[in-house]
């Protein structure tokens, strides 16, 4: 029983970061038309926002203390960031913190980067087949991950969790079980948290203000819109920074769990293009179900007692259940009827 | 049957007179040696394959590096079970790899768009996935499948070929060992015969309907046209293209890892057939081999050659040229490609082959500019 509500639980923060990427793809999909393979990157680029941050944040002034000595005889060198030296103490919680703060570098970055990349590329191919379009944006997924390489190297940077948060939550005496029963990481459970939070923004978003009444419209059926009056196209243009951004605080919360490299977007590509189709192209409720659904199947899968079962099910299972899904139920769970059907 | 149209008669000739020749033609440029020669033939044999599944039916399949990972596998296999002969070695690949895209492309074939590709990209990452962990017995896992001096070879066995070796056994061609340029002029040869497959395949009824099914598959089947058998047959032509590379691959270095089945491999052989030209029959070719060149020669430039190169320029200018070109060669060699691939998407979407053909209009006047553009198919 412990065992799987650890497994439960595993499964639910990696299913939060499929949810977010493939809930960005979905609305890119569902209200531009556009097939974006470069939204792993976006995904990626969101990672390095963090790691900029604390990169800028962490510069140092290296001082040397000539009392002191260090353990094999040389003068100590003492560094401190030069955010500590100018704020005290709030310096220091800044450096400590470093993850959760980037988010309001990655926010207004990631929206510009998201609105450059629309006006400068994908409105050029609103019009053109879906190949192309897969084409053109897994071009820019290579260039922006080589960008992306060439600053920072081919090696993941690892990020550190906030003192405060490391360690782990004892969740089974919550419940009324023993104590260390059942733990989880308290960083686990802010990206679990996170994650519903913004799912829900993103909701709330388009179903209470009339900018998302707009681009519901606008989903529904784009030309009525437009004859309106309405500019729907900046509107779009609008969603794509919106999903950008919605990879990139994904990714930038993601960082402390796993070090983030260069290729890290390709690797979770995949993955959500799969959670989208298995959810249902076009629906944004199904993204985010499939999301949860896959990363809990998945760590249900890596369970020693159903991996001796069935060998190697864990390595297959997403790809598994997308192949049923698509042959016995092709609009995925909660696909609507005549979206990329011919 | 084995006939060709006069003018498709005159490129093969071209053609196989270019690949025999790239010994002397590639020199200046310093790829002429066999290393490099064999692969581009190898991955010109997999666009080619790659070209009659997407090029003539559109359907876009991200798994074909499946293929050629099978056919990789079966290849070392028969080395270490069979003979060291090189025909039965590429007979079982080509075969293996057609059973395998028959039962993935049944199922995929049942979808279309990007739900086809989709398919296609999750059983190759299954098949990846499990190579590198359930089935590391057969594909010996991260380490790749290797040849070993214990390996019982039966067929070798009973003739006694190869028995007393004081190395590893070499592939061997009826008996005649293969190295360096005979390596590469079985590549060629072996190019050479399937680009005049494609030819025929594009010549012929088959590849008519092939390319109605790309046009309109819907208006297709109204005519009581059963689309199902032509898709799938060019779905297995092309994963068998895909084996017959793999089992190349392997024979000119003995040795197959999972990494040739992994995504971002699939998506090389879509790169070489786009930036080329799709659908057209010189296209993947040109594309494989200017990949493989950018990869292997782009990569190699460094910082010290830039300076060199760019030593008239006065100083200040100079090291800020090199700073800028640095970031483009060498190591940040897939900046350019990436750059390449957008720049071919946006403005040239019928590959280097269409420009080429745009040009040359443009040389005999104006007036025949129209006719170049490739019919673009009703959406």
């Amino acid at each position: 029983m412990n065992a799987f509500l650890a497994q439960l639980l595993n499964g639910l923060d990696k299913g939060g970061a499929y949810a977010l990427i493939a809930l960005g793809l979905t609305l890119v999909f569902g209200t531009l038309g556009v097939v974006n393979f470069a939204h792993g990157a976006l995904f990626m680029l969101g990672c390095f926002c963090a790691v900029t941050f604390r990169y800028l944040i962490t510069i140092e002034t290296v001082t040397i203390d000539p009392e002191k000595l260090s353990p094999w005889g040389t003068p100590l060198e003492v560094r401190t960031p030069l955010v500590q030296n100018w704020f005290g103490d709030f310096g220091a919680v800044l450096v400590d913190y470093s993850v959760p703060i980037s988010l309001l570098l990655a926010v207004p970055a990631m929206l510009a980067i998201g609105i450059a990349i629309e006006r400068g590329l994908i409105k050029h191919f609103y019009k053109r087949s879906h190949a192309e379009q897969i084409l053109v944006t897994f071009g820019l997924a290579i260039v922006l991950q080589e960008i992306v390489k060439s600053f920072f190297g081919a090696n993941p940077v690892p990020q550190p969790i906030p003192t405060d948060l490391r360690g782990a939550a004892d969740i089974g005496a919550w419940l009324g079980m023993e104590v260390h029963a059942l733990t989880y990481p308290w960083w686990r459970l802010v990206y679990l948290a996170f994650s519903l939070l913004v799912i829900g923004g993103v909701f709330a978003f388009l179903q209470f203000t009339t900018f998302g009444m707009v681009v519901r419209a606008g989903m529904a059926d784009r030309e009525t819109v437009g004859l309106m009056g309405i500019d729907i196209d900046r509107r779009f243009t609008i969603v794509f920074g919106l999903a950008a951004v919605v990879a990139g605080v994904a990714g930038v919360m993601y960082t402390p769990l796993l070090p983030p490299n260069y290729h890290l977007g390709m690797d979770f590509l995949v993955l959500s293009f799969v959670v989208v189709v298995v959810g249902g192209m076009g629906s944004l409720p199904g993204a985010v179900v499939a999301g949860f659904l896959l990363g809990i199947l998945q760590s249900f899968a890596s369970m020693t007692e159903v991996k001796s079962l069935i060998p190697g099910i864990d390595q297959v299972i997403i790809y598994l259940v997308a192949v049923v899904i698509l042959l016995v139920r092709p609009r995925g769970l909660m696909g609507r009827r005549g979206v990329m059907e011919s | 049957m084995l006939s060709l149209s006069r003018k498709d008669l005159v490129s093969l000739v071209v053609f196989a007179a270019v690949v025999l020749t790239m010994p002397i033609w590639l020199s200046p440029f310093g790829a002429a040696y066999p290393g490099l020669m064999q692969k581009f033939a190898i991955y010109a044999i997999f666009a080619i394959g790659f070209n009659i599944l997407f090029g003539l039916t559109g359907y876009l399949s991200f798994g074909h590096a499946a293929f050629l990972g099978v056919g990789s596998y079966t290849t070392v296999w028969s080395f270490k079970l069979l003979t060291m002969d090189i025909l039965p070695a590429m007979v079982f690949a080509v075969i293996v790899a057609g059973v395998f895209a028959l039962v993935i492309g049944y199922f995929s074939l049942r979808r279309t768009g990007i739900y086809f590709s989709i398919l296609t990209l999750a059983f190759a990452q299954m098949s990846y996935s499990l190579a590198y962990s359930v089935l590391t017995p057969i594909t010996n896992g991260e380490t790749g499948l290797l040849l070993a001096r214990g390996d019982p070879r039966y067929v070798d066995q009973i003739f006694g070929a190869q028995m007393n070796l004081a190395g590893l056994p070499q592939p061997t061609l009826i008996g005649n060992a293969l190295g360096g340029y005979g390596g590469f002029y079985l590549c060629a040869v072996l190019l050479i015969l399937c680009f005049y497959v494609s030819q025929k395949i594009f010549a012929s009824p088959f590849g008519l309907a092939l390319r109605g099914i790309k046009s309109n598959q819907t208006r297709m089947n109204y005519t009581g046209f059963n689309t199902k058998p032509y898709t799938l047959a060019a779905f297995v032509i092309s994963g068998m293209f895909a084996g017959l590379a793999g089992a190349l691959l392997s024979i000119t270095d003995p040795l197959a890892g999972a990494e040739r089945m992994k995504w971002t491999e699939s998506g090389n052989v879509v790169l070489m057939t786009i930036l080329g030209g799709v659908g057209t029959l010189f296209g993947p070719v040109v594309g494989a081999w200017l990949i493989k060149y950018f990869e292997n020669i782009f990569s190699a430039i460094n910082t010290n050659m830039l300076n060199s190169f760019l030593s008239f320029l006065p100083d200040g200018v100079q090291s800020f040229f090199v700073t800028v070109l640095s970031k483009f060669v060498g190591e940040g060699w897939h900046l350019t490609l990436g750059l390449l691939f957008v720049l071919i998407v946006v403005f040239l979407p019928g590959g280097i082959v269409e420009g080429v053909q745009r040009l040359v209009a443009r040389f005999r006047g104006g007036g025949q500019r129209g006719k170049a553009t490739s019919p673009q198919p009703a959406e």
